[in-house]
């Protein structure tokens, strides 16, 4: 193996297909936040990289080490953070005919956690990559769908009609174990007892699904702020999801692996740390239906939700005078009576700017938030020093064509292993419409689970990236042998703050309150807000923040 | 010498299970249902051990003789179960589940006598409850080590002809191993402590042990020879699959392209699959092209998806007011051996070679996707939905894509498998296509090759069958052609889901159904 320069891996010029290529070139910010070397072990070589936001950067802000305001202006509202939350507050402020309001992005591109990259091949997610089909409480994002041409009608009934091409196309997925690939996600090949578990836990969650509480609210609503407040329900916040499981009698090794995997997928976190309120919310939140769906369909694109935020990106340009402003860093956060300042680092110019402002919606990480903001109420701090938030390792494996397996079940959307600390990888070629299989890209996710999020953190930044190129490699190896000979470029992406951690007690910890109780001058957006780290919450969040503004 | 034989008894026992693995896995490859397979494999193995078990009491004599023959023989017969099955299966589809039973009965007999004797062998050294015990673990060991290496190792790294070889060698070996043991001169064996030394019962006389030494190097050559070569025989069981002679075959990116011929009856494969034979082609391409083209004489664009093989664009030229013909098949090995190869030219003919015809080699999907053009008659002859990559091309995403490039009058015809084999299969493509807007009018025509095949006519408005040919095919008129837009009781229409990316259903019906069929 041999670290080479960055730029001789991607011998294309600066400006190349890819989006992250240019990240290097923002100079001011960061260390590189790209690396590159190649890979020669035997004959097949390929190339690898690195990406993430630069943690160099955090020291900056950490240290405040930004130059000073060089002048004033006056906006009427700031949205700080273009990721979902802050670009659905955006798309609603312009439905409501606001649109003097402008949006910081620190990074070169909007998306956040959805953000997506592209290659010749396809374009491929980097992080968030399906949407469950909505539920009736999500009217919001049913509107934004319609808006973004995804839902084409339909939209207040049980079951609106989607885009064809965006419902995610058979087989949606499939589980590696025992060296075969089984259909489907819950492990086949089990005791009969294992499966009377199934049968019984699956009429436990219908039974969540179907009630309701004295408002006719639903115990695990999505978005989860109009969840019922009902005790019986919300008291299952106090323990966690393991506990919950093993309370209720189900010690079935199968299900276990399902539910600590679903755990993993949503919100990084294994089901011995995570809340069993937020556990059972994943299972019993996602009912929504379509006309020309099967009922567990979800939606997805080749570059997953970045789909999504793109559209929506697109749709703002397309009402709105200058909405955006990126590369652009909220470095301090003061609020008045009635107003609020934040000095903006344009790095791209090199130079801060002070914007006074009516309204401001942080619609970036909380805490972020607890480190810019200078005058915060005393109780603010602490209360979000609370949030723990898990480390996710991303990579996306650029392949010659599909990696070849034992089967029997074929390469489906979603690809799951069983005995792996990752989850799997997706296929993002598989909404394309053709039939020869060709070259591809699968991207692997990797929540850094079972230990302190912070030490999980400092691991992940600490061990040399080819390192963790060799493991996501070692891990795929076992269904796909022969999956490097096909390799043509493998990225990795560290997401050192990926999602926070939804553990037993956050639903009633002073952080949730903390948050939603902000108002006047500044407003709180980002999924935080709800604790869970979904694409719902996000939209929900950045829509009310602008509601409140 | 204990230690050997007990060695000898995991060997033993772990290719036994090895051939049984084998030939459940290739029984259930073969003939599907994959519970029932397994479970009538080993019950028959098992039930042919113990008549194994039985016949060892009438062995009375030259225990170790018969021992080492035994350990040759079912090296042999296990080594190559899996081509014996492999080439019955390809040549005389009769007898596989003959063949298939009664070699898994011989191997499980023979592999029941071994035991007993070994044990036998033993009680000579061993008190008898450390014989049972220790035979049996090993027995039990070896079955344990196999059960977990052939699906994890040895079915997908080896493959299945030559894991058999692999155990038959290893069979082999043991009794090479065991002459050699039984065959020592000295052939003592150290006794208990305070006990005389006495000369082994079973030793072997030198001459036995050369003469069975032979027999295993004629095993042995036999077995490395089938092992380095399984890759030949995989080819000569294909050839099995194809009756007549083989006149070109060719493996491309996407499929393998084998033609045939039998006298003047040339055959083309694609993937095992018959396409076509040139004694009746004519039906099938008669039925694609000529109801829906009859309809529309002033048709000056044709789009063909599909059909590489010429024959209906063959069909499409006869009529003198068609401007330009496009046809879209990903394979190029394919249309240019339909372009070139003098015996399949004089069956297209030369249509691919027409000024009239634009052969482009692109993925159909993406084609369709990316170019605006419209056309008067879309003529699709895809292969058939047996997999979840050639199910996009039956799906309600497919048909509404294709609607986009049909004029105002202008009609599609989808070769739809068959309504009589694959009876719901037929309909879900109906169902699709209605759900994908279109009208449809459904037919189907005898192929002798294929049996009664179907086609749908797709189109805006009510298809009205033409009241006469300006062309005229061979196999029906106007008056018979009513007949094929009528569907008897035992291929009406069936109510079926829609096909959609999302559900895949068609895939599975017709898995099911021809499934069904093969049995
Ligand atoms: C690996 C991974 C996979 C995921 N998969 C899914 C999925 O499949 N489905 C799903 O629903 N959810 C998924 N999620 C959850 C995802 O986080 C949410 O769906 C959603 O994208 C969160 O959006 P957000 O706007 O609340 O937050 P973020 O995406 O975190 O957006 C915050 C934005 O603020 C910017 N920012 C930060 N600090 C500053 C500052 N000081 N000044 C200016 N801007 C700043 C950031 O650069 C970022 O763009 C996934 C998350 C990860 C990490």
């Amino acid at each position: 193996m041999a670290a080479r320069d960055a730029l001789s891996a991607h011998p294309a010029d600066p400006q190349s297909t890819h989006p992250m290529d240019r990240r290097r070139f923002l100079t001011a910010l960061s260390a590189p936040a790209f690396a590159a070397c190649d890979f020669k072990n035997g004959a097949p070589e390929f190339k690898g990289a690195v990406f993430g936001p630069a943690m160099a950067l955090g020291h900056r802000l950490r240290n405040n080490d930004f130059p000073a305001p060089a002048e004033t202006r006056n906006l009427d509202i700031a949205i700080v953070g273009g990721g979902v939350a802050g670009l659905s507050a955006a798309w609603r402020l312009a439905k409501r005919g606001i649109k003097t309001f402008r949006l910081f992005e620190l990074e070169d591109a909007l998306g956040g956690n959805s953000r997506a990259g592209s290659s010749a091949v396809t374009p491929y997610p980097w992080g968030a990559h399906y949407l469950p089909l909505p539920t009736r409480e999500s009217v919001h994002v049913r509107a934004l769908l319609a808006d973004l041409g995804v839902l084409k009608s339909g939209i207040d009934s049980d079951s609106p009609v989607y885009d064809e091409r965006a419902i995610v196309n058979g087989p949606q997925d499939r589980l590696y174990r025992n060296g075969l690939w089984q259909e489907g996600l819950l492990p086949r090949m089990v005791a009969p007892k294992e499966l009377d578990q199934y049968k019984r836990f699956e009429e436990l969650i219908e039974r969540f699904k179907q009630s309701q509480d004295l408002f006719g609210r639903k115990p695990f609503a999505i978005p989860s702020l109009l969840a019922s407040r009902d005790v019986r329900t919300t008291s299952l916040d106090a323990t966690d999801m393991r506990r919950w499981l093993v309370s209720q009698g189900f010690d079935s090794p199968a299900l276990h692996w399902y539910v600590d995997y679903a755990c993993r997928d949503d919100y990084g976190s294994l089901s011995r740390d995570t809340s069993a309120w937020a556990g059972l919310h994943y299972f019993a939140s996602r009912e929504g239906r379509a006309k020309n769906a099967d009922t567990h369909a979800v939606l997805t694109w080749p570059e997953g939700n970045g789909f999504l935020t793109r559209r929506t990106e697109e749709w703002l340009q397309e009402r709105v005078a200058e909405p955006f402003s990126r590369n652009s860093l909220c470095a301090k956060l003061v609020t008045g009576r009635g107003f609020a300042e934040i000095d903006i680092f344009h790095a791209d110019q090199n130079r801060s700017v002070r914007y006074r402002c009516k309204r401001v919606i942080w619609a970036a990480p909380s805490f972020v938030l607890a480190r810019v903001w200078d005058n915060p109420p005393p109780p603010f701090r602490p209360a979000v020093a609370d949030i723990q938030t898990v480390p996710w390792l991303v990579a996306n494996l650029h392949l010659r064509e599909p990696p070849a397996d034992t089967g029997p079940a074929p390469l489906a959307w979603d690809n799951v292993l069983y005995n792996s600390n990752a989850l799997g990888y997706v296929v993002a070629t598989h909404q394309v419409l053709r039939v020869r299989p060709g070259a591809t890209v699968l991207t692997y996710y990797w929540p850094h689970s079972g230990e302190a999020p912070a030490a999980a953190r400092k691991r992940l930044f600490d061990t040399p990236w080819p390192e963790w190129i060799k493991a996501v490699l070692a891990d795929l190896k076992r269904p796909h042998p022969d999956i490097a000979k096909i390799l043509e470029r493998i990225e990795i992406w560290r997401w050192g703050h990926g999602m926070p951690q939804p553990s037993p007690g956050f639903l009633n910890a002073p952080a949730r309150a903390a948050l939603a109780n902000l108002k006047g001058p500044l407003v709180f957006a980002h999924s935080d807000l709800s604790g869970m780290s979904l694409f719902e919450e996000a939209n929900y969040a950045g829509v009310r923040a602008a509601d409140l503004a | 010498m204990r230690h050997a034989l007990l060695f000898s008894v995991f060997v033993v026992a772990s290719c036994g299970l090895a051939y049984e693995l084998i030939a459940a896995a290739l029984s259930s490859y073969v003939l599907g249902d994959s519970v029932t397979q397994f479970s009538t494999v080993i019950g028959t193995y098992l039930f042919a051990m113990g008549v194994g078990s039985w016949l060892s009491r009438y062995i009375e004599r030259g225990l170790a003789i018969r021992f080492i023959q035994i350990e040759i023989l079912v090296g042999v017969i296990g080594g190559f179960s899996a081509v014996i099955l492999f080439l019955v299966f390809a040549h005389l589809s009769g007898p596989f589940r003959l063949v298939l039973y009664g070699l898994v009965f011989v191997t499980g007999m023979l592999v029941g006598l071994e035991i007993p004797l070994i044990m036998r062998i033993l009680k000579n050294e061993l008190a008898f409850k450390e014989v049972v015990s220790q035979v049996l673990t090993f027995d039990y060991l070896g079955a344990l080590a196999v059960s977990i290496l052939f699906p994890l190792l040895l079915a997908p790294h080896l493959g299945l002809m030559r894991t058999s070889m692999m155990f038959g060698l290893f069979n082999v070996l043991v009794a090479l191993w065991a002459i050699a043991l039984f065959g020592r001169d000295s052939g003592i064996v150290p006794a208990a402590a305070g006990q005389v030394e006495r000369a082994a019962p079973m030793a072997l006389p030198p001459s036995a042990a050369s003469f069975l030494r032979a027999q295993c190097a004629i095993a042995l050559l036999l077995l490395v020879g089938g092992f380095a070569f399984a890759d030949k025989l995989t080819a000569l069981a294909e050839e099995g699959i194809y009756a007549d002679q083989i006149i070109y075959a060719e493996s491309t990116p996407y499929q393998r392209i084998v033609v045939t011929r039998w006298r003047d009856d040339l055959r083309l494969h694609l993937n095992g699959n018959l396409q076509f034979s040139s004694r009746d082609e004519y039906r099938y391409h008669d039925a694609l092209v000529h109801p829906a083209l009859a309809t529309l004489p002033g048709a000056k664009r044709v789009l063909i998806l599909g059909g590489g093989d010429g024959l209906a664009a063959r069909e499409v030229l006869r009529y003198p007011q068609i401007e330009s013909i496009t046809l879209v098949d990903l394979d190029r090995n394919m249309t240019n051996l339909f372009a070139k190869a003098p015996l399949l030219t004089a069956l297209n003919q030369n249509a691919l070679s027409s000024p009239k015809v634009k052969v482009l080699n692109q993925d159909a999907l993406l084609w369709l996707e990316q170019n605006p053009d419209m056309f008067d008659l879309i003529l699709i002859d895809f292969p058939d939905p047996s997999n979840f990559s050639l199910g996009k091309l039956y799906s309600s995403a497919f048909y509404r894509l294709l609607e986009k490039h049909l004029s105002a009058t202008g009609l599609a015809v989808i070769q739809s498998t068959s309504p009589y084999y694959a009876r719901k299969s037929f309909w879900c493509i109906v169902a699709t296509l209605e759900d994908a807007g279109f009208r449809t009018a459904p037919y189907h025509a005898y192929v002798p090759s294929f049996g009664e095949w179907g086609y749908i006519i797709a189109g805006r408005g009510t298809f009205v069958p033409p009241a006469a040919f300006p062309v005229v095919p061979r196999s029906f008129d106007a008056p018979s052609l009513k007949a094929l837009f009528e569907f008897p009781p035992d291929m009406a229409r069936v109510p079926t889901e829609v096909n959609r990316l999302n559900n895949q259903v068609l895939v599975r019906y017709f898995e099911e159904e021809w499934r069904r069929v093969m049995r």
